[in-house]
């Protein structure tokens, strides 16, 4: 194996309470915190952790996002990735084009393992790594908890619905990731510094040949149902006494 | 009129009640004709289970060895064959289908909307995003194939009473050796699954010991609920990984949520928010999961936890 690709987005942090705006056209983004999508951390963890393995391999972080999305690559280059490339865009990227952007990436870099996280936390759409996949027409191993290397395949448990299951696919493939994989590392503050030398490439859709077509149009935004505001109770007895009366127990 | 194809969940034997609650969502669609593929081995089982859903009106079966494994990569070209003709693919927002749909779009090279909740209109859906901290309404392209997951916690289960007609289909498609199905386990526990229970029982950093969560396993049993934790309980090292609730974690829609020791930090609220009813059992009155809880109790879990398992159930 000689170089992972890992696929990374810029999104709100997830310790930000997300508000509607007033007029219903979206998100307020304004000054808020952004970070690289926790699930793609733990995607570019286990990057890093087979390539201390031992191999002699290249990790290469990649996104697709605004110009400021350079500042999660760089992260992801504080945590060990090897180099990283931007794909530069002001446009909102819809994961089909997401995909295709990532499959152009992957016919120049030839990696043979690619890993994202299973979802962004901002669309929560759950789509990219399985469109990747299907368009590379290589196989997706989708919610890993545990990824085994063995030559030219991989051993992938995988966290379904019912429990665990374990598939065995061909490299290259497409890996999603899942919560408990692994703990991604903290980043320290020599490595802040290294990573500022380590190359970080800007490119865009045109150079690659991808369409920014927007396909689902996002007519109006909402807040959530608000929950009416509950009762206090003074005592377990009289919560037993609620909770019966809702026929809950 | 639109022809919609349910992807149908089963394990061989039975119909997955997801696949119900897909056809529940179909029927909102205007005009709907709607039909259940099945991809497995032998689907004559769940075939029948399948007909007798009430408001379908085909059942496909596709009988293949290659298909005793639900692999994303054997099905979804199976699919994207089979989808001539239909104009709205859907499958539950489950890891089946999740797992399997958008490379069912990509191979047909549409986009998907994911978690559908509610139906607008043949063409307009309503998700959530953010976890959802917000829904937002989408628009697609008449013109196209539309791919959905269904959010199963939006929707019950179609009544039974049908009787569809059942069709076995071949489909002269290739398919890949480079994906190989190994094995399952299922999930260790004699508790419900915690992403599909209807009872359960949370605990915070309050409860102060991986040993205290004991207490909590002791009145879930009780109750027959599953246990969960909040992110500061697993980051502290109290529970396991895969018991935390929240947006890093499992988004759950239990009837009856009970968070003991909880603060109620925004990122778990996002993952109980669906809950019907949320208890919370807190010291500090002044803690968020106050805002958000149906009933609410201040006082000392070490207290109240034994009490409360003592005074339900029989």
């Amino acid at each position: 194996m000689q170089k992972i690709m890992v696929c990374i987005k810029r999104v709100v942090d997830y310790n930000v309470r997300v508000r509607v705006k007033p007029d219903g056209s979206g998100v307020m983004l304004d000054g808020v915190k952004m970070s690289v999508n926790p699930f793609d951390e733990i995607a570019l963890e286990e990057a890093l952790r087979i390539k201390e393995r031992g191999s002699n391999l290249e990790v290469v972080a990649v996104s697709i996002g605004v110009a400021d999305t350079q500042q999660q690559l760089r992260t992801a280059l504080a945590m060990g990735a090897d180099r990283a490339i931007l794909v530069q865009t002001d446009q909102p990227v819809e994961p089909l084009t997401a995909a295709q952007t990532f499959l152009a990436l992957a016919k120049k870099e030839n990696p043979d393992l690619i890993f994202l996280g299973k979802q962004a936390i901002d669309d929560d759409a759950n789509q990219t790594g399985q469109m990747l996949a299907a368009l590379w027409e290589r196989p997706q191993a989708t919610y890993a908890s545990k990824v085994a290397i063995e030559g030219s395949k991989a051993s992938v448990t995988r966290e379904v619905d019912a429990g665990l299951e374990t598939i065995e696919v061909d490299l290259p493939a497409v890996i999603t990731v899942d919560l408990r994989l692994n703990e991604p590392r903290y980043v320290k503050l020599p490595d802040i510094m290294k990573a500022k030398k380590k190359p970080l490439d800007v490119t865009s859709l045109d150079a690659l040949g991808v369409a920014a077509g927007q396909l689902l149009k996002v007519v109006k935004t909402e807040p959530p149902p608000q929950r009416q505001k509950g009762v206090m109770v003074k005592n377990v007895a009289e919560l037993v006494d609620v909770l019966k009366k809702k026929g809950l127990i | 009129m639109h022809k919609v194809l349910i992807i149908g969940e089963h394990d061989g034997k039975t119909l997955n009640p997801a696949t119900s609650k897909c056809v529940t969502c179909a029927k909102a669609i205007p005009e709907a004709d709607i039909s259940i593929a099945l991809f497995g081995a032998d689907t004559a089982g769940v075939a029948a289970q399948a007909a007798a859903v009430s408001g379908v009106k085909t059942v496909l079966r596709i009988d293949r060895a290659e298909n005793a494994h639900p692999l994303a990569a054997t099905f979804a070209p199976q699919i994207a064959d089979l989808a001539a003709g239909f104009t709205h693919i859907l499958g539950p927002s489950t890891s089946f289908g999740k797992d399997l749909m958008p490379r069912v779009a990509a191979l047909l090279g549409v986009p998907q909307v994911s978690d559908l909740m509610a139906v607008e209109g043949a063409y307009r859906f309503r998700r959530p995003i953010y976890a959802g901290n917000a829904i937002v309404t989408v628009e697609a392209d008449p013109g196209r194939q539309l791919i959905a997951t269904v959010r199963v916690a939006s929707y019950e289960a179609a009544g039974v009473g049908g009787s569809a007609a059942i069709e076995s289909r071949a489909l002269n498609v290739a398919l890949p050796s480079h994906t190989r199905y190994v094995g399952a386990k299922s999930g260790s526990t004699d508790r419900p699954d915690l992403q599909t229970a209807s009872r359960v029982v949370s605990g915070g950093r309050a409860l102060g010991s991986a040993e205290n969560f004991k207490l909590l396993f002791s009145l879930a049993d009780k109750i027959g609920a599953a246990v969960g934790a909040s992110r500061a309980a697993v980051d502290a090292g109290y529970a396991p990984n895969e018991m935390q609730v929240g947006q890093t974690g499992k988004i759950i829609s239990p009837e009856i949520y009970i968070a003991i020791g909880i603060s109620g930090a925004i990122q778990h609220l996002t993952g109980i928010k669906d809950a019907r009813t949320i208890v919370a059992i807190n010291k500090d009155g002044e803690a968020p999961i106050f805002e958000v809880a149906d009933v609410g109790l201040v006082g000392d879990l070490f207290q109240v936890v034994p009490e409360l398992e003592r005074l339900v159930g029989p």
